[in-house]
This record gives C-alpha cells, structure tokens and sequence, in this order.
C-alpha cells in the first residue's frame, strides 16, 4: 500500500478527473484553489496535484512524503488514505484534523 | 545603538523597536501561529522566522524590510529515505549565519544539522554529523526526538563549529562540518544510570553560547548544572556557585568578556517555576566563581514565569539583555541586567528572543 507519494508527477489517467479542494486553514499560508487532478488513487491524485503546485506539497506530506500527522484526507464523504481508489468525478478534501490548543 | 528585537511566541512573531529608554511592539506577523525562532542577519539585516505550523509543518520565512513583509524560502528537511520510517524535520530550533556570504547553519528536533549556501534558496544535511555512529545514543530530552540547538560558528576560524544537542552533548567540528567528535568532558548526567553518566554523548546540555571575543569560552546550561570551558570545550568544569538553583535552560555570555554570563534559573527538572516564585537572573563577572542575584524590576511574589533556552537574550553592545517567558512576559535591561523593564506583558508564551541590529 502507498503510503508516500514519492512519484513526482503520478500517472496521467486520460479523462479521468477528480476535484481536489483544500481546507480554508491552509489558505492562510499559501493559495490552493480548488483544482482537478488525474490518477487511480487518492495519493497518485494528489502527486499530480503537488506537480502544478509544488510549494503545496510540504504543507501536506512531511520530509518522507507521508501523510503529515495532523492532516486528514476525505474522498468525497469517507475518511480516506493514500491508497484510495478514486473514479472519474470523485472528490477528494485536504483537511486539517482537529487538535492542539 | 540597540533599537530591535524579536520575540518569538506560540501564536506569533513581535518586533519591538526602542523609543528612548522604552521597548514598544512596533508590528506583529503570523498572528496565531507558532514561531520556534527568529534570527536576524547581522551581515544583511535580513530576518528569518521559523514557523512550526500544528498541522501543515515546519516553515522558514525571511524578510528584508525589518519586519514589514515576508516571504517564505526553502526550509530544511532531510532527505528521502529508504523505507517508511525516514526522519522529518519537527521543528527549527537553531539557525546562525555562517561566515561566507548567504551561508546559514540550521539545527532542528530531529536530530539534523543544515547547511545553506544561498540564503536559504537550499539546504543540505550535514551527513558527516548525522551519519555518526554516536549519534544513536541520543535522546529526546522532553521531545518526541533529539534537537540541536545551539549552533557557535568560531568567529576567528569558521571552520570550527560547536554544537550542543539536547540530549546529545557538544559536538564540534574543524573541518566545516564534514567531521565530528563529542567534546563533553567533565559534564555528568546525574538522571543516568551510573555506568552512562559520563558519556559524552548522551547529555543533556540545554544552551550552549560562546564569546565572540573569545572563542575558547564556552558555558553551557545542562540539565542538572552549569559548566563552563575555558580551552573550547576540550574540558568543561561545573559552576557550583550558581544560585538561588542550579537548573534552568537559557544562558547568555557577554560578546567582549569571556567571565561575565547571565543565567536565569529554576528550582528543578520536575518543578519548572522560579525558586520562591521570584523571577530573578543569576550573573558571574567573575568566570563563575561567584554570582549575585539580579532582581530589581522582576516581579517577586507568586511569578511563576519559565524562561525557555532562547527566551534570553544580549545584544552585540553587551549592555541590553532581555528575558521572556511561558506567561508572555518580555523584560529588558539596558545595564547588563542591574535593573530591569517590562516591555510587554500580555504576550502569547515566549519561544526565543533576538535582538537585531546594534
């Protein structure tokens, strides 16, 4: 199971799109429009996505291109992980998990 | 003349600047955020903060109008690893300009060590460090990983480097950085089984400083003491002498003179507030052999302010210091601690305090 996304780009799936939106938290410290990405699963999506946004991808994944702790993934209504498989239309949502003070 | 300074809080960065005797907040930035540390550049005047971000990780933004705007420049991060369970970067809690141009060291929880050549364009893992075998024997000291952070780049020979880690020892390097020995001879760690109290790398030295004007004169505030090398830290001596404890976290030394050093310190590892909940700083003219007890402008009845390893501060002169702490407050002096001024009160915790500009 992928748990890092060390590709930098992911494969292209043509015709395959998936929206991929950001917590309002994260637009705070940098823009991340919500944007359309190809892939087969949530962590080939979101490769794609960090190859058009490149400072966007250490806000999300720490040095080892992990899932950072303290963020948390949906696909479309359900908690997801890296591995997810997504299809043409799906949602994907970059959140912040809710903890510290 | 000293005009600015630097706190850097739990929700925030705070610049003050002096308006005659007085400190004002003169802007703010990353309201709400956490900042580990700022550093202003004394070769260019450009600021660095370092942001530990609660869920979006650890970042580095610089500025170059004192303060007014920032922009974020690449921050340290070690490199992929094989397998799943690689380090990251937790946190910056040491960044000290090197001595060729646009050169930067970086030291962070998590144990690496960073060297920039562009200002902050890049950063690269000073392998000779992290690939030491000794460096297994470090530990977390309070945080998920070891940190370094205190950095001293020799100002007579920028090649010689001293570090001290937390709980790691110092560690310094001739060579630049490529190679590296533990020098903590003569610290103890009284918290150790017997058989490991002496070994040098697995102490844990809270602060490390160096004066400028004399390189060889090292202290350092250790968990269970203050020690002191006068030979760059081939041999290290306690300073038993500190009063009202022994235990604290920030030390500072005077930039012209070798044996005079300010202290501020708790009652002890598992009690973390003023002795007598007295906020007071302990400072040595003398190369430690005695100390007097510097109280007036401090608060001295129910205070119960921590001051972490960079919540105190000198300036290049040697006659401003300040101190800030967990309850958010920022005194200053302006006569080497004889007498001091609160400049703000209601500041989020303090992280580290800098002054920038002389």
């Amino acid at each position: 199971m992928p748990l890092r996304i060390v590709d930098p780009g992911g494969p292209i799936y043509d015709g395959l799109m998936v929206r991929v939106s950001f917590t309002p938290n994260l637009r705070r410290h940098l823009p991340c429009p919500s944007l359309d990405a190809s892939g087969g699963t949530v962590g080939e999506v979101l490769a794609q996505v960090f190859a058009q946004q490149p400072r966007l991808k250490s806000y999300v994944l720490d040095d080892q291109a992990r899932l950072r702790r303290h963020v948390t993934l949906y696909l479309n209504s359900h908690k997801a992980d890296l591995a997810a498989p997504v299809v043409s239309g799906d949602e994907v949502y970059v959140m912040q998990a809710l903890s510290g003070g | 003349m000293t005009g600015r300074m630097m706190a850097a809080t739990r929700k925030g960065l705070f610049i003050l600047e002096r308006q005659g005797e007085g400190w004002q907040i003169a802007r703010s930035a990353f309201l709400g955020d956490p900042v580990s540390l700022a550093m202003a550049d004394p070769r260019d005047g450009r600021l660095y903060a370092a942001l530990k971000l609660g869920h979006f990780g650890v970042k580095l933004h610089a500025s170059e109008d004192e303060g007014t705007t920032w922009h974020e420049v690449a921050c340290p991060a070690f490199p992929l690893a094989e397998g799943e369970n690689g380090p990251s970067v937790l946190e910056i809690w040491a960044l000290e300009p090197g001595k060729q141009p646009g050169e930067l060291w970086a030291g962070t929880i998590g144990g690496g060590l960073f060297h920039s050549m562009d200002g902050a364009k890049s950063w690269q893992l000073v392998d000779g460090l992290w690939n030491h075998p000794l460096r297994s024997n470090w530990l977390g000291g309070g945080n998920e990983a070891p940190g370094i952070h205190s950095i001293c780049v020799d100002p007579e020979d920028p090649q010689h480097l001293t570090l001290a880690v937390s709980c790691g020892g110092v560690w310094q390097s001739r060579d630049g950085g490529a190679s590296w020995r533990p020098t903590s001879e003569g610290i103890y760690a009284e918290f150790m089984p017997p058989e490991r109290r002496n070994d040098p790398s697995i102490q844990d030295v809270h602060r490390l400083v160096q004066c400028p004007a004399r390189p060889s004169a090292l202290w350092a505030q250790h968990h269970n003491g203050v020690f002191h090398s006068t030979d760059a830290g081939e041999s290290w001596q306690e300073v038993t002498a500190i009063k009202p404890s022994k235990f604290g976290f920030g030390v500072a030394v005077h930039p012209a003179d070798p044996e005079r050093a300010w202290f501020v310190p708790a009652v002890k590892d598992e009690c973390r507030i003023p002795v007598d909940g007295a906020v007071v700083v302990a400072r040595t003219t003398d190369g430690g052999r005695s100390f007097e007890i510097q109280r007036e402008g401090l608060p001295q009845r129910h205070a119960y302010d921590l001051v972490l390893r960079h919540g105190l501060a000198i300036d290049r002169t040697g006659q401003w210091l300040a101190i800030g702490s967990t309850c958010g407050h920022l005194w200053l002096s302006g006569d080497q601690g004889s007498r001091w001024q609160m400049a703000a009160g209601h500041l989020p915790p303090i992280y580290a305090l800098s002054f920038a500009g002389s």
